[in-house]
């Protein structure tokens, strides 16, 4: 099975707070700490997986810049044979629609079977899986958290609400849309890493993917992002201030009041 | 007359989704002037009184019913919907798992604007609609701007658009069901699978003690093991947790995990995002223990504590103990 996984470099925002710039044009960056977003290091963890039990090989694409490259290396350190960077002035401000139509250029440059993206990134929008397979023509099933190869076909879960699961049977080609906790990915350790520094990644931009630069980008895109904002507060919580000691006193009266300590 | 405004409305055991009226309010926001009408699909008879329900809240009620609509595949939904929205319309779904499964596909299958999870419109600004939604699990908020003159397809979040009351509009049912003819995708519905009961029902307990992200590691679980205990209370957690393997499935607290009604609620290193806060109904008095003074939990908690959970919790556990 060829396997193509997208990934996108994320500021992690389960490490950082995020702030918006004066005026709003765009969050405060220059602090912030980068990683892999979650759900596509969840993708390429099953795709290794399926390559172990079934064969084939697994492609870790992105669409970024030359500070994406360190997170294509680390999931290529995971297990994933190769990498890909999609790099252009064009693609920068792409929407989902955009994102989906450089992707789909690179998908048709290759031969693959299956392509996996995670379920949602830092924008929380869960759209370029879908449209990338719209895009493609192929079947698509989003949420995934359970996959076992058949004969031309995948036999997959879907997470749904209330923690029940959808399963479905999908026709190869397809596009899924991986959700968090479907395995455990393994870790990357510096020699992992440093295993896979020196190997070539190849580039490919606009020109080279035959991707219209009009199509994609800040001018291409169908949303647009107008700023950045915090909405002003509302009353939100009664924040305990003090030492440790003071804190924990004020927290068990109200505790008793509320009913909290039986 | 604004071209109408299209709602895609699911429903269980013949009664309309949560979601039912808020996508109707959604509409009534983002488009005044526009004719409200729900599409309502299935096979069974409990199509029938779903759409008698919805009459009341949009002018007209789109009903297909037939076998190849009994479970709501998003592939063969879109197919159905490529066939019968009329073109450049605007279509609202919920953002839920159907939603996100359904829309983007759908979108550029219209060749209309997608606008996924918003949660508040903005006005309609000649072709131009204004939205805002969130980023970053809810730490910041955008403003877009979208052309919709191609059409839309726009999932709104739940819990954003709040239904009020509202006389009947006296909506008609209109049977379309012979519109239906042939279906198919390459995607095949096979079952359903229930969630696995776990060994405490957190949805009948008082008070939880719910951990995330911020114990950081299996091992400082027991902190909140005992601090539970202390409190007479049971440990519950979000999604981050589960996905680690540190607790069971059946102790997350969320839209893809438990709905709880607790009376008193306190998260540890939760950062609040929209689908935990989600499960958390019955308006519980929240505590949030949190060391990022942005996180969004302190929006919606009524008291909050900005610290580590680590250093905070065996300390609190220890003062209740010794005032006991």
């Amino acid at each position: 099975m060829e396997i193509l996984v997208c990934v996108k470099r994320v500021p992690d925002s389960a490490e950082n707070e995020i702030e918006v710039k004066p005026g709003g044009a765009d969050i405060k960056r220059d602090d912030l700490v980068y990683s892999v977003n979650e759900w596509d290091n969840y993708a390429v963890e099953e795709a290794i997986q399926i390559v172990d039990r079934v064969g084939g090989s697994v492609t870790v694409a992105t669409i970024g810049n030359e500070d994406s490259e360190e997170v294509v290396r680390r999931e290529m350190a995971m297990g994933a044979q190769n990498g890909l960077m999609l790099v252009d002035a064009a693609f920068e401000g792409s929407d989902g629609r955009g994102i989906a139509t450089v992707l789909k250029a690179a998908v048709q440059k290759g031969n693959y079977d299956l392509v996996l993206t995670g379920a949602q990134a830092d924008d929380g929008a869960a759209q370029v899986g879908g449209m990338l397979a719209a895009m493609l023509d192929w079947p698509y099933a989003s949420l995934v958290n359970m996959i076992e190869v058949q004969d031309k076909k995948l036999r997959i879960g879907r997470e749904i609400e209330g923690g029940n699961q959808e399963i479905n049977e999908i026709l190869l080609p397809c596009v899924l849309s991986i959700q968090t906790g479907i395995n455990e990915p393994r870790y990357v350790g510096i020699r992992g890493i440093r295993k896979v520094a020196s190997v070539e990644i190849p580039v490919m931009n606009a020109s080279a993917l035959g991707v219209d630069a009009a199509a994609v980008g800040q001018a291409g895109a169908r949303v647009k992002r107008l700023d950045y904002f915090v909405p002003p507060a509302g009353a939100g919580a009664e924040m305990l201030e003090g030492s440790t000691d003071e804190i924990a006193a004020k927290l068990i009266e109200l505790l008793k009041a509320k009913g909290g300590l039986k | 007359m604004a071209a109408p405004v299209f709602a895609f409305v699911l429903h269980k055991d013949g009664k309309a989704d949560d979601t039912a009226p808020e996508l109707a309010a959604a509409a009534r926001l983002m488009r005044p002037d526009a004719q409200r009408v729900a599409i309502v699909t299935g096979a069974d008879a409990g199509v029938d009184a779903v759409c008698q329900e919805l009459a009341a809240s949009y002018a007209e009620v789109w009903k297909f019913s037939g076998d190849v609509l009994a479970y709501p595949n998003a592939e063969i939904i879109r197919a159905l919907l490529l066939k019968i929205l009329p073109k450049g319309c605007t279509l609202l779904l919920p953002h839920t798992t159907f939603g996100m499964d359904l829309g983007p596909g759908l979108a550029v299958k219209m060749d209309a604007a997608y606008i996924p999870d918003v949660t508040a419109f903005d006005g309609v600004d000649g072709t131009t609609l204004k939205a805002v939604r969130q980023e970053f699990n809810g730490q910041v908020s955008t403003h877009l701007a979208c052309d919709i003159s191609k059409g839309a397809v726009i999932s709104v979040r739940s819990g954003c658009f709040p239904a009020g009351e509202s006389a009947s509009v006296g909506g008609q049912v209109i049977d379309k069901s012979p519109e239906i003819g042939e279906l198919s995708a390459r995607r095949r519905f096979v079952e359903l699978l229930q969630a696995e009961v776990g060994d405490v029902d957190i949805t009948k307990e008082d008070v939880l003690v719910s951990v995330g992200r911020g114990i950081g590691d299996k091992e400082n679980l027991p902190l909140a093991d005992d601090l539970a205990k202390a409190m007479g209370a049971v440990v519950s957690c979000s999604r981050p947790v589960v996905d680690a393997k540190w607790l069971e499935k059946s102790r997350q607290v969320g839209t893809s995990g438990k709905t709880v009604k607790p009376k008193v609620y306190l998260a540890l290193g939760i950062s609040g995002s929209f689908q935990h806060m989600g499960g958390l109904k019955g308006n519980p008095f929240i505590v949030a223990v949190n060391k990022n003074p942005k996180a969004p939990i302190f929006q919606m908690a009524n008291v909050g504590v900005v610290a580590d959970v680590l250093e905070f919790v065996p300390e609190l556990t220890e003062k209740i103990k010794t005032a006991k």
